[in-house]
């Protein structure tokens, strides 16, 4: 579905009329990211951040696929191959360092992804199963994030592995059962590394599979915007190609840059030198501390420290995955009609605070469990709860928000937008020569 | 009735967490918090500033053949290096044949069968061959060391914080336990004092005893302080040996991704602003009524 002034699909030469003909597929590029899906005109530059996801998962499927040519998934070996492809094979230590940091790269534009869509409301209806889908593949992400660290069987991936399936230990009655079951025995050994590279090569297919529903989904009501107010007509709108193909070349251009930076000049800026040294299940590492990407999460789980009702260590576990699956429920929640925080003055002040909130809960996370730092996580994780379970239920019902503009394109009319369109291009034609 | 439960569910979570919390802050108030030994007496890495540092930065090759040189008589009797070959060296400026003496003079022999018995046996290295372990297993190199275990060099310097400055420091680093020391963090038999170290003891005797424990090819002073550089270099290298294919190729990359960067965006300005121009031309510069007074010219006779 789409608006119905969105331009029909219409070949261009008779090959792609042969093919269209055939295989409707020129038809449903165009009406999926091309001139045939009109978008509001008014998008800023997070809406670029979707598009870099997707880049992002690109870059990873490609370095992913060569990579797994050279490695071995096989005890010490796992760990010689990956030096191996960092030494003799040529190029080997480009497509390691891009796909270590690509995974942060991932992470770190699915996040403000994410921000942008809790700061915008773009998880209120009719958006509610993009946004979930799009939480399902933040699942995703994580279980294949997690089982690709553990591949290159270094100290911190042996003992991350060992932690993380231990939280399965915490379940009361099948815990054990169930850690061993994910393990493939009673500690990460060869079975454990087996099949996390098998699940490691098949879930980046998984996500783009819930990529696909996830865009689909998010082209029934088409993308939103932040005014937060729907497309009324078609002056609302301006076609996704060519405006924002090239809005998004410039930000993955940006993208780039910055990964390139990164993977050239501090590779390891973000890695832990523990996993350079070869796995050994005698020796525990000083601090065992997941990738910065998990860090709020390891700061809520490391938070309770005191058994109420229930064991320290399983209040840990509930809350860390209670932290993400809350995020499920935000769009009955948070009951405000108004979508976007431009117009919720209050809405905005505790949102910033939430993004605060999860900076500290994210250094904390990456800090050893010992005082204050203990402390601290358990304030944040107070907020974090509060803020989605306790303030935004509140809060949605009793704000006072500001006048929404009447459409986009009188938001875009009274300049309230720099970087829109201007409003008035009906008709829009390739330009005419001056 | 989402919010409700939402509300309830939120509310028990900050109880507990907050009950964390008051216990934490009590045990905080009433039992001050010791400062660790280690917390007190551990240093960290010495600024050092090394060839290959920043991002236009290079091995310097002799400082590396000193290095090699450095590890070959002092850190080899006890330290493996085994993800580094010989033919490895040939990077840092020793020709092929030089390579091969090398790798053929090697004072430990290479693990092999004896071709006539089948027995275990040694042989010559060769270029082909990565460093022997100086040690048969494990078990033999801590029964030779005390019962700790050298670890192996390849990746020392990644595989430590800030890793050439910190061997450098560690290798310098070695003095006597200061005098408030407590006595049960003092080196026990067969430990060392060295403050650069994570727990401040450890098993490895000083190995640099002096100046002039090397006596370098080149000319250069074998200071201790000289000779602890070099090594750290060296080990910079066999950790991290395309460093400089990765600085080179930053670069370019980085060039171009500016260059194209600037292009994308010129090409997002132009698409966006040419839809902007198109809205401003009205009246006269709109192309519909230049088309017609082009048209009504011609129709004139007048000639442009």
């Amino acid at each position: 579905m789409s608006f119905p002034w969105a331009e029909p699909y219409q070949p261009k030469n008779g090959l792609t009329r042969w093919f269209d003909e055939r295989l409707p597929l020129p038809r449903l590029v165009y009406g999926a990211i091309g001139g045939g899906y009109p978008v509001p005109r008014n998008l800023n530059y997070f809406w670029n951040f979707g598009v870099l996801a997707g880049l992002a998962l690109t870059v990873q499927i490609v370095t992913g696929i060569i990579l797994a040519m050279h490695y071995v998934p096989y005890g010490d070996a796992a760990f010689l191959s990956v030096e191996r492809i960092m030494r003799d094979v040529p190029q080997g230590w480009l497509l390691r360092y891009a796909h270590a940091n690509g995974a942060s790269f991932f992470f770190m534009v699915t996040y403000i992804h994410i921000f942008r869509g809790l700061y915008y409301g773009s998880y209120k209806a009719p958006r509610e199963l993009v946004w979930m889908l799009g939480l399902v593949i933040l699942l995703l992400m994580m279980a294949t994030a997690f089982m690709g660290y553990v591949l290159p069987w270094g100290q911190m991936s042996f003992w991350g592995a060992k932690v993380i399936t231990g939280l399965f230990g915490a379940i009361p009655f099948v815990g054990e059962p169930v850690q061993q079951w994910l393990l493939g025995g009673f500690a990460p050994d060869q079975p454990t590394l087996n099949r996390f590279f098998s699940l490691h090569y098949l879930l980046p297919f998984v996500i783009a599979g819930v990529i696909v529903l996830h865009i689909w989904a998010l082209h029934i009501p088409g993308s939103s915007n932040p005014t937060g107010v729907e497309v009324k007509s078609a002056q609302d709108t301006i076609p996704f190609h060519p405006f924002y193909t090239a809005k998004d070349g410039f930000g993955v251009g940006v993208f780039m840059l910055l990964f390139a930076l990164l993977t050239f000049y501090a590779p390891n800026y973000l890695g832990h030198a523990d996993n350079y040294i070869p796995a050994n299940p005698l020796s525990t590492p000083a601090h065992i501390v997941p990738e910065w990407y998990f860090w709020p999460f390891y700061a809520i789980l490391r938070a309770f420290t005191v058994d109420f009702i229930l064991p320290a260590k399983l209040w840990g576990v509930i809350a860390m995955f209670a932290a993400i699956l809350l995020l499920f429920f935000l769009p009955w929640i948070d009951r405000s009609p108004v979508r976007s925080g431009n117009y919720r003055p209050r809405f905005r002040q505790f949102f910033w605070i939430l993004i605060l909130d999860l900076l500290v809960l994210g250094y904390v996370g990456g800090q050893p469990a010992e005082e204050p730092f203990v402390m601290i996580s358990q304030l944040a994780t107070i907020y974090y709860f509060a803020h989605f379970l306790i303030i935004l239920p509140i809060l949605s019902a009793v704000e006072r928000t500001l006048p929404l503009p009447n459409s986009i394109s009188e938001s875009v009319l009274h300049g309230e937008d720099k970087e829109a369109a201007p409003a008035d291009l009906s008709g829009l034609r390739p330009a005419a020569a001056e | 009735m989402v919010r409700l439960i939402a509300f309830l569910v939120g509310l028990g979570f900050v109880v507990v967490a907050g009950w964390s919390l008051g216990n934490g802050v009590v045990a905080y108030a009433t039992q001050p918090q010791e400062e660790s030994v280690e917390h007190r007496f551990h240093l960290s890495p010495k600024h050092v500033d090394f060839s290959f540092n920043g991002p236009f930065g290079k091995y310097d090759r002799q400082q590396l053949q000193r290095g090699f040189q450095v590890f070959k008589e002092v850190c080899a009797s006890c330290h493996s290096l085994s993800l580094v070959a010989f033919r490895n060296l040939e990077e840092i400026g020793y020709n092929e044949a030089e390579v091969k003496a090398i790798s053929n003079q090697w004072q430990i022999e290479v693990p092999s069968v004896d071709p006539k018995t089948g027995e275990a046996s040694t042989r010559k290295g060769t270029p082909a061959d990565h460093f022997p372990s100086p040690y048969l297993n494990e078990v033999a190199a801590r029964a030779a060391n005390n019962n700790a275990l050298p670890p192996d060099l390849s990746l020392i310097t990644k595989a430590r914080h800030d890793g050439p400055a910190y061997v450098y420091s560690l290798l310098t680093g070695y003095r006597n336990p200061p005098a408030d020391l407590p006595a049960d963090s003092r080196p026990g038999e067969g430990l060392h004092y060295n403050p650069y170290f994570a727990n401040l003891n450890i098993a490895m005797p000083p190995p640099l005893t002096g100046d002039g424990q090397v006596t370098y090819a080149d000319g250069t002073k074998p200071t201790q302080d000289q000779v602890a550089k070099d090594i750290s270099a060296f080990l910079a290298w066999t950790a991290e040996p395309r460093l400089e294919n990765r600085h080179r190729a930053g670069l370019a990359v980085v060039l171009f991704l500016l260059f194209a960067t600037v292009l994308s965006y010129l090409a997002y300005q132009n698409v966006w602003h040419t839809a902007k121009r198109k809205v401003r031309h009205t009246g006269p510069l709109d192309p519909e009524n230049m088309a017609k007074r082009d048209a009504a010219n011609r129709e004139a006779g007048v000639n442009l």
